[in-house]
């Protein structure tokens, strides 16, 4: 498909998407703004997991960075009492430098480093995290966090809802730029050298691909799309801190990359529509089923977490390459019924 | 890649927005000025944020459900200006980034009246720029942090704790009568929590007054650093600026390390049946021994005071029975006093007339101290009496003790009586 079509079919998903915001109430426009920040960073992770064979458990803290640098940032130029378009972009600009400088240092490690012993060093990074701002608790105010001095709303949105759709915009936009520039990525060059690394490390250097250059590449990469990732989730919740960006937090976001179907984009929309969506759907669940509030209570938090683990094992069981997969499969087979000389090509 | 591909891909990317579409209602739409969120001709809808997984959890998820379960008794009873009470609670688990999330869901999903009680200093600071840009009434916060008296900033915020700086000053004042010469350390979460105690007992005991400052984060269960550099400063007294789970943690890893100081804990990680149901249990008796804590509200080891009586009866009757706890009287307290705002808030509640009323001073609950609720004060309770547990049974000893200005005064005004369970009705 040539990438005109791929451009027209973009732009209307996108232009398609912003019309949604003006209809959905706020409260569905703010977790349309978290589906969005979510992609940035699932798309990234989905990227260096998939495509490149990199494993990385650490994507919270790589958010996280992007959060803080955002925050600085922010309350810095609010201090100088910067507004307008400057008090937003700039920030978002800082989160990505920020992340992709920290996200290149683990890379250096990264490249070194294979499997299991790579989850070890990004477990640790956001393991660490709490530790590292509850030390540094002057930069960081410790658990609590930074509170952030965001651009508000324009002035025409002001009222009920307003806000939300504006944060909607925001995310969309800067997820709809991450995926962009990761899908151009992923076509391109680099994307095979990415998946020849991945496949077979000496097979692709004796091609002649700089093998720890790709990794270093694609972590630093990945770790800048966390960093916008991020930097969206502070400028929504107006803060910075280590709860946020746990350790579940990043196996979440893998789960999501895993169960969307892992190594494509539209995996990661899968799974983070997902990641916002479930945990929604069982809390109207558990309401309907008029159980004692005592149990009704105990379910709402933990059941969702029960229920993407069994989706988890159900995923790889069934459909081990996720609900992408699930759809290609299903498109292929309904294709071959029409015309019984198409043959799947292999990526 | 196909176009066919995209296409299908558009058509289940359209079909999935069209589904998100259809959930979400309309909100609100179409009704006149008239109509207050979560008001109905029969009904009042309101909601909290409560930690009822993750490490807040197993001290204070018991707290929502006597607030429930107070409801249940008043909406047995006719409600309030025949309005039933309707509770929502929502889990956050002690993250400040889930409150957001759960806080939205309840104002703009739920479309609930108030938000009452939400728990945590961190969790619920995350969201009060939040409820008061959409003028949410936001009522009795579970924190002593002064964030929630700004009148003038957040206007739609009422505390209900007892400020920590208060707790702090008055154990603070305590500890220097009781043991002039003694080392004092302190142990705080690592937060506003922390910092405020800090400034309060600072005040009393001056600027070089604590021996030791250490520091905990709720994120991390091992605080044998912590306590063996308070073992090391040779203290003699520890304050406790932490949560029930922490506080049992402290006691518990000093023991470990064969160090035993006098303790002294805020109300909010220092309720004896807390520490002992949910985290020392047998060990608790002798681990706790002598432990001074402060608390604004009835004890429930005092079996005379009417107030303990009649939220005993709430307990068997709608909390599933057992002997009722600090947690329990701390949350009926809240309903009860929730009812007190509503009735005062006329026939047709709006959000206006509830912090009006509140701000006039109906409020009374049922606190040892006064509540400092005026229009320039939206602070709860303003002091705190000290217990101190002997043989496994937390009493007060004392009087109550209020704060102001740097200033730590005995009350003398006595406990609110007790009359009716229902507020409004005779």
């Amino acid at each position: 498909m040539s990438s005109r079509t791929t451009l027209i079919v973009g732009l209307v998903g996108l232009v398609a998407v912003i019309g949604l915001t003006f209809v959905l109430d706020p409260y569905r426009n703010y977790q349309l703004a978290t589906i969005a920040a979510y992609l940035c960073v699932v798309a990234g992770l989905t990227m260096l997991t998939g495509v490149n064979g990199q494993l990385s458990l650490g994507h919270a803290a790589l958010a996280a960075c992007g959060a803080y640098c955002y925050a600085f940032t922010a309350n810095g130029l609010a201090e100088q009492e910067v507004t307008g378009p400057v008090l937003l972009i700039l920030p978002i600009l800082a989160a990505v430098v920020g992340a992709a400088v920290l996200g290149l240092v683990v890379g250096l490690a990264a490249a070194r480093l294979h499997g299991p012993y790579l989850a070890g060093v990004t477990l640790a990074l956001v393991i660490a995290l709490p530790a590292i701002t509850s030390r540094f608790s002057d930069v960081f105010n410790g658990d609590q966090g930074l509170y952030i001095s965001v651009e508000r709303r324009p002035e025409f949105l002001a009222g009920r809802g307003g806000t939300e759709m504006f944060q909607a915009w925001v995310a969309i936009a800067c997820a709809a730029l991450v995926v962009i520039l990761l899908r151009n990525l992923m076509k391109g060059n680099f994307g095979r050298q990415m998946r020849a690394v991945r496949d077979n490390e000496v097979a692709a250097a004796i091609a002649g691909v700089n093998v720890a250059r790709t990794k270093v590449i694609a972590f630093t990469v990945s770790s800048a799309a966390a960093g916008v990732g991020g930097a969206v989730l502070a400028f929504m919740t107006q803060s910075a801190n280590p709860g946020a960006f746990s350790l579940v937090f990043s196996l979440f976001l893998l789960m999501a990359a895993v169960i969307g179907g892992i190594g494509t984009l539209y995996g990661a929309l899968w799974g983070s529509i997902l990641l916002v969506v479930l945990p929604d759907a069982i809390g109207s669940l558990t309401k309907s089923l008029s159980l004692s509030p005592e149990v009704a209570q105990r379910l709402d938090g933990n059941l969702a977490v029960g229920l993407f683990g069994a989706i988890m094992v159900l995923v790889v069981i069934v459909a081990p390459l996720g609900i992408q997969g699930l759809l290609r499969k299903g498109r292929l087979k309904m294709q071959s019924r029409g015309t019984p000389q198409s043959v799947p090509v292999p990526k | 890649m196909t176009l066919k591909r995209n296409r299908a891909f558009a058509v289940v990317g359209a079909a999935s927005v069209l589904a998100l579409a259809a959930c979400s209602s309309p909100g609100g739409g179409g009704g006149d000025a008239q109509d207050v969120p979560g008001v109905t001709e029969d009904k009042i809808v309101i909601g909290t944020h409560q930690p009822l997984t993750g490490p807040a959890a197993a001290g204070f998820s018991s707290i929502s459900a006597a607030t429930s379960a107070y409801f249940d008794y008043i909406n047995d009873n006719g409600g309030i200006n025949g309005r039933e009470i309707e509770f929502i609670v929502k889990d956050d688990g002690y993250n400040p980034a889930n409150t957001q999330t759960v806080v939205r869901d309840l104002v703009l999903q739920e479309e609930v009246f108030a938000i009452l009680g939400g728990l945590g200093t961190p969790t619920h600071s995350a969201v009060i720029d939040f409820l008061n840009e959409n003028e949410v009434p936001d009522l009795f916060v579970s924190g002593g942090s002064p964030m929630w008296d700004q009148p003038e900033k957040y206007p739609w915020t009422f505390g209900y704790n007892s400020e920590y700086i208060a707790e702090a000053a008055i154990l603070a004042q305590y500890a220097q009568q009781e043991m002039p010469d003694g080392t004092y350390c302190m142990f705080g979460q690592d937060d506003d929590f922390g910092d405020d105690f800090e400034k309060g007992a600072l005040e009393i005991l001056g600027a070089d007054g604590l021996a030791a400052s250490e520091r905990y984060s709720v994120a991390n269960q091992d605080v044998t650093a912590q306590i063996s550099a308070l073992k090391a400063a040779n203290c003699d007294v520890v304050f406790l600026a932490s949560i029930n789970g922490f506080t049992a943690l402290a006691v518990g890893t000093a023991a470990q390390l064969g160090f035993f100081p006098q303790w002294m804990a805020t109300s909010a990680g220092g309720d004896y049946g807390t520490l002992e149901k949910d985290y020392l249990q047998e060990n608790a008796p002798l681990l706790l021994e002598n432990f001074i804590s402060t608390f604004y509200l009835s004890l429930e080891t005092n079996q005379d005071d009417p107030w303990v009586e009649h939220f005993q009866m709430v307990q068997d009757e709608y909390n599933g029975g057992g002997e009722i706890g600090g947690n329990d009287i701390f949350g009926m307290n809240m309903a009860y006093m929730f009812a007190e705002a509503l009735a005062a808030a006329g026939e047709n509640p709006t959000r206006e007339s509830i912090v009006e009323a509140i701000e006039s001073g109906a409020v009374k609950g049922s606190g040892l101290v006064p509540l400092g609720y005026s229009p320039e004060d939206h602070t709860g309770n303003t002091g705190v009496q000290l217990s101190q547990v002997k043989s496994g049974v937390q009493a007060y000893f004392g009087a109550p003790y209020v704060y102001e200005n740097g200033e730590v005064t005995e009350y003398t005004g006595g406990q609110v009586p007790f009359e009716n369970g229902i507020p409004g009705s005779n």
